[in-house]
Order: structure tokens, then C-alpha cells, then sequence
């Protein structure tokens, strides 16, 4: 990638992604949009399943983790960004799951306490 | 003496990364964290509680279906938006970037109705612990989501002269707002089911 800062060369060498990875990330796009609309089908035909409660919570975060990766990958670049953004969201991520976590936790504190 | 930012078109040595490429993705990351403890406030609550109703109870699945529909649709209008300027292509780009902009009208349209239809019913936040975590997930979700129509209106008007001086600088600019709209979607993607469906 060039570091001219040159505004009349094409914009999308400039901006990291040559009109070929531009082109790749549009065809993407409409596979998964189809992908994210099939999901949602899923997610409400899921609940008219009425399947136990459990399984029904594990099956909706199953969907939707699925979706929310779609997103991140592809509407989001994911799958072509730098390492730096990737290990500050590895980060991110170990952090949050305790911030999940600490509620449950303590809750089955409370129940052994009892 | 010039105030410019720095590397807003050519990446910075260091990071390898345009400075507000950077800098929107450490926004992303606090925004994970900033839903994630609302993720956390709502699981403590649900599982603190022994009569918690199932969301269809209180909410429109349809509606709601939807919304996720048309969030889904605004996130592919806004990567066309994205791919539309980056490749030279400004009535395009204006077009799609409208279009999301619309998607999002829309969907604070079908918001309205169904908060109005909690009000009319004098459902309040107050009412019971459900509904208090709901309005405040659902209202912080949709302050997002005209933040972000406000940034991409912005884009697709007045903000858009920076494209015929500087047009890098200007395709840079979508795709960070770009990134933020997609973040709305995806935090959509876990409200819907957590809300409504379980």
C-alpha cells in the first residue's frame, strides 16, 4: 500500500482494500445476508418448537453467536483486518467473559450458601 | 499552525492502521463492554428471579422480527454504501448510504409503536423487573442507533464534500461509521432473542 497521500489515486488502494477485495467483500455481503435471514428464520421457528428451557437459551445463543460472527467477519472485515484490532478483540473478549461469568458465579454462591 | 490529525489516509508505521481505524475499534471494544454489563445485569436479574415471564408476554414477535430484518437489510446497504465510495461510484454511494439511513427510520418507526403500545397499556419501566431491563437495553440500543443515523446523514450530506478533496480521507470516514452500524446490528442480533424470545 502506498503512503502517498496523493487524492486523486483510487481510493480503495489507499483505503487498504484494492477494487478486488472490495468486489470479494460485496459478493459476501449478499451470501451473508441470505445466511442471516435463513438464521432468523431459525430463531423464531425455534421458539414455536416450545422445546425445554434450556435447550431452547442454548440453541437461541447458538444462532445468534452465529449471526453476530457473520456480522463481525464479514460486514465487519474481520476476516482480512490487522492482527493489532484482532488481539485487541482477544482482549476484549477475555475480559468480557467473566463480566458474563460474575453474575452467575454469584448467584451459585447464594445457592450454596442456603 | 496546523491542528490536523494525523494518518487519517495513510496507514500509521507502527500499527499498520489508519488513526481512526484505530480509534473506532477501542470505541467498539468499550461498547462490547458497556452492553456486556448490561448482558450481565440481565442474567443476574433473570436468574435472581423466580417468576421471570417469557417475553412474548409483554412483547410483539412479529414486530420485532421485523426490526431484525430491517437492521439485517441497513447493515448490507452500509457495506454497498462503503463499496460504492471506495470505488468511485458517489451516486451510488449516496444511494445506499439513503437507504440505510431510511432502514433506520424505520426501524425507530416500529420501536415507536411498540413502545407506545407498553405506554398506552401503562407497562413503565417501573412496572416490573422485566420490563425495567428491557426499556433500558432497547433505549440504550436505539440512542445507538440515531447516533449512528446521525454520523452516516452526516456522511451522506454536508460531510460529504470532503470527497472531492480529499476522497481517501472520505472513504475512510464510511467504513469507520460503517463499523459502528454493524456493531448496532450485532448487538441487535443478541437483544432480539434474549428479550423477546426466551
Amino acid at each position: 500500500m502506498s503512503d502517498s497521500h496523493d487524492a486523486h489515486k483510487p481510493a480503495a488502494a489507499h483505503a487498504g482494500h484494492s477494487a478486488e477485495e472490495v468486489d470479494h467483500h460485496v459478493r459476501a455481503a449478499y451470501y451473508v445476508f441470505g445466511s442471516l435471514l435463513v438464521l432468523t428464520g431459525f430463531t423464531v421457528g425455534a421458539y414455536f418448537l416450545h422445546l425445554p428451557k434450556h435447550l431452547a437459551i442454548a440453541l437461541a445463543l447458538l444462532i445468534a453467536a452465529t449471526k453476530g460472527s457473520l456480522v463481525a467477519a464479514w460486514f465487519m472485515h474481520l476476516v482480512s483486518e490487522r492482527k493489532l484490532i484482532l488481539w485487541m478483540l482477544v482482549l476484549t473478549a477475555t475480559l468480557f467473559i467473566p463480566l458474563l461469568l460474575l453474575p452467575v458465579l454469584t448467584v451459585a454462591d447464594h445457592i450454596k450458601l442456603r | 499552525m496546523s491542528m490536523e490529525i494525523p494518518y487519517t489516509v495513510e496507514a500509521r508505521p507502527d500499527t499498520g492502521l489508519t488513526n481512526g481505524k484505530l480509534g473506532i475499534w477501542l470505541f467498539l471494544a468499550s461498547e462490547v463492554m458497556l452492553f456486556g454489563a448490561l448482558f450481565a445485569s440481565y442474567v443476574m436479574l433473570r436468574v435472581g428471579n423466580e417468576h421471570w415471564p417469557a417475553g412474548a408476554t409483554y412483547l410483539n414477535i412479529p414486530l420485532a422480527t421485523l426490526n431484525t430484518v430491517i437492521l439485517i437489510s441497513s447493515s448490507v446497504t452500509m457495506v454497498l454504501a462503503w463499496a460504492s465510495i471506495a470505488k468511485h461510484d458517489f451516486k451510488k454511494f449516496r444511494l445506499f448510504m439513503g437507504i440505510t439511513i431510511l432502514c433506520g427510520f424505520g426501524f425507530l418507526t416500529v420501536k415507536y409503536f411498540e413502545y407506545s403500545a407498553k405506554f398506552h397499556h401503562e407497562l413503565f419501566p417501573s412496572t416490573n423487573t422485566f420490563l425495567a431491563i428491557y426499556f433500558t437495553l432497547t433505549g440504550l440500543h436505539g440512542l445507538h442507533v440515531i447516533g449512528g443515523m446521525a454520523v452516516n446523514s452526516y456522511l451522506w450530506g454536508p460531510g460529504s464534500k470532503l470527497y472531492k478533496t480529499d476522497p481517501v480521507h472520505f472513504t475512510n470516514r464510511v467504513e469507520n461509521s460503517g463499523l459502528f452500524w454493524h456493531l448496532v446490528d450485532l448487538v441487535w442480533i443478541f437483544l432480539f432473542p434474549i428479550l423477546y424470545l426466551l
